[in-house]
């Protein structure tokens, strides 16, 4: 692993994959950091995988207000972000991430 | 690590969006099933032993959730019915023959019989020749009053009078908020009941997963693995339902419950209770699903009253002299499609 970097996984489900290439699961070597030296959060690394990951131009379906658009459901190795601070909390090295689109048509 | 709340001893993973409460996986799973088990019984969703009931299956998540949920419940708490799965081709390539494939594998994943009917046997058109000739603004309306029709279409082959649909609280909530902002009162009751028999119509429609939100459906699906299919029709922005979606959403962030309430504000919203006003809105509908009342409100002070007749020109139900179906089927063989039709939505 690169210095100042955190390893994680991404996971994209519900339709949101759409946005990434039909990727549905990646590994990302995430700055530990941001530009303002503050420890990586969820909503940095939203921001990283609009700026790096994503192939479809509309980041809106995916950022908004600089946090996770409301209706996709975020969930921290397995636990729902409510539980973990949701933007803010601080990504560890090894973190599973899962992205879950609600708003796709049932 | 925060302990759930029901069991005590295991790690809490779900935020419930209706109380806040935090519980762990297996509890989730247990109390969303109670709950929609509950909701079957209040309402008496099953009334016959013995009946076959028609699940109307798109492939995506709220349809398989409700397949999934209702096998297993009807082997837990013995309802006694027999579920068959229905789903509608609407000829769209690309979005639905993929999601049919996921609705063919549900079908053997839960025992269930399975039959499709597609617009193209019905009406002659698929959605994609219609979108070739008509384009891409208002297909939409051509699709949904196909498709109210096409399910009808399909349970009367089976022999079925009662077909179950996906709808959950936040497409509950979310219509009641779009007819509540077109001021359309007559449909503003009737979207937020859990079963309705339409006047135009002799099959019975049952919602019951309208009290489950749509993150626990999700959830439900994630944590118990189900295949489902999540692509967007290729066709379908469906301008207003969207603002109303996002403004549902931001809504769901503020104040989770906020949902619920609508849905219970939508119930105590009804007609009948408010009675109709002379002065009817004069908006226009953009939800094909449901008939138009407004001729009705016109003409009578009381509750309304539909008489039921029969399309001339295919024999099904209708409150017109030509069915809606096939007043669109019409135009489209004619030239000038599209506009017209939307203008005359209720011909007199």
């Amino acid at each position: 692993m690169a210095a100042g970097t955190i390893p994680i996984t991404v996971e994209l489900s519900g339709g949101l994959e759409i946005l990434f290439n039909n990727v549905r699961k990646f590994d990302v070597e995430l700055p530990a950091t941001t530009a303002d030296g503050s420890a990586s959060n969820i909503d940095y690394l939203v921001k990283f995988l609009c700026d790096n990951k994503m192939t479809d131009p509309r980041r809106e379906l995916f950022e908004l207000n600089n946090t996770v658009r409301p209706g996709i459901l975020v969930l921290i190795n397995e636990a729902d972000w409510e539980l973990e601070g949701e933007g803010e909390y601080k990504l560890q090295p090894k973190d599973q991430i899962l992205f879950i689109s609600t708003l796709h048509g049932g | 690590m925060h302990p759930c709340a029901i069991c005590q001893r295991s790690r809490a993973q779900i935020v419930r969006p209706k109380n806040g409460q935090k519980i762990c996986k297996a509890c989730f799973l247990d109390v969303f099933e109670s709950e929609i088990h509950t909701t079957i019984i209040e309402n008496d969703i099953f009334p016959t032993r013995g009946e076959r009931v028609a699940i109307g299956a798109s492939g995506g998540k709220d349809s398989t959730v409700l397949a999934s949920v209702l096998k297993t419940l009807n082997e837990r708490y013995d309802y006694g019915v027999e579920f068959v799965l229905l789903s509608i081709d609407e000829g769209i390539h690309g979005y639905r023959d993929d999601s049919l494939e996921t609705v063919k594998r549900n079908a053997v994943q839960y025992g269930m019989e399975l039959s499709i009917v597609g617009y193209e046997e019905l009406y002659g058109w698929t959605m994609d020749q219609v979108v070739d000739k008509v384009g891409r603004k208002g297909n939409c309306t051509y699709c949904g009053v196909f498709r109210r029709q096409a399910l009808d279409r399909g349970a009367k082959r089976l022999e079925i009078s009662h077909i179950l649909t996906g709808h959950n609280a936040d497409d509950v909530a979310e219509t009641i908020l779009m007819n509540f902002l077109r001021g359309d009162l007559p449909r503003l009751g009737r979207c937020a009941e859990i079963v309705t028999a339409s006047s135009t119509s002799t099959m019975k429609r049952s919602k019951p997963l309208k009290y489950a939100y749509e993150k626990e459906i999700v959830l439900y699906a994630h944590h118990r693995q189900l295949d489902y299919f999540s692509t967007e029709c290729v066709y379908s922005p469906e301008a207003f339902r969207g603002s109303a979606r996002s403004l549902l959403k931001e809504l769901e962030k503020v104040r989770p419950s906020s949902i619920l309430d609508i849905v219970r504000s939508g119930e105590q919203l009804l007609y009948k209770d408010i009675g109709p006003s002379k002065k009817t809105p004069s908006v226009a509908s953009g939800d094909p699903n449901q008939q138009s009342t407004r001729k009705q409100t016109q003409k009578q002070e009381g509750p309304r009253l539909q008489t039921v007749g029969s399309c001339k020109h295919c024999g099904y139900m209708s409150s017109q002299p030509i069915c809606k179906a096939c007043a669109l089927v019409y135009s489209l063989n004619k030239s000038n499609a599209l506009v017209e039709v939307l203008v005359t939505e209720e011909p007199s």
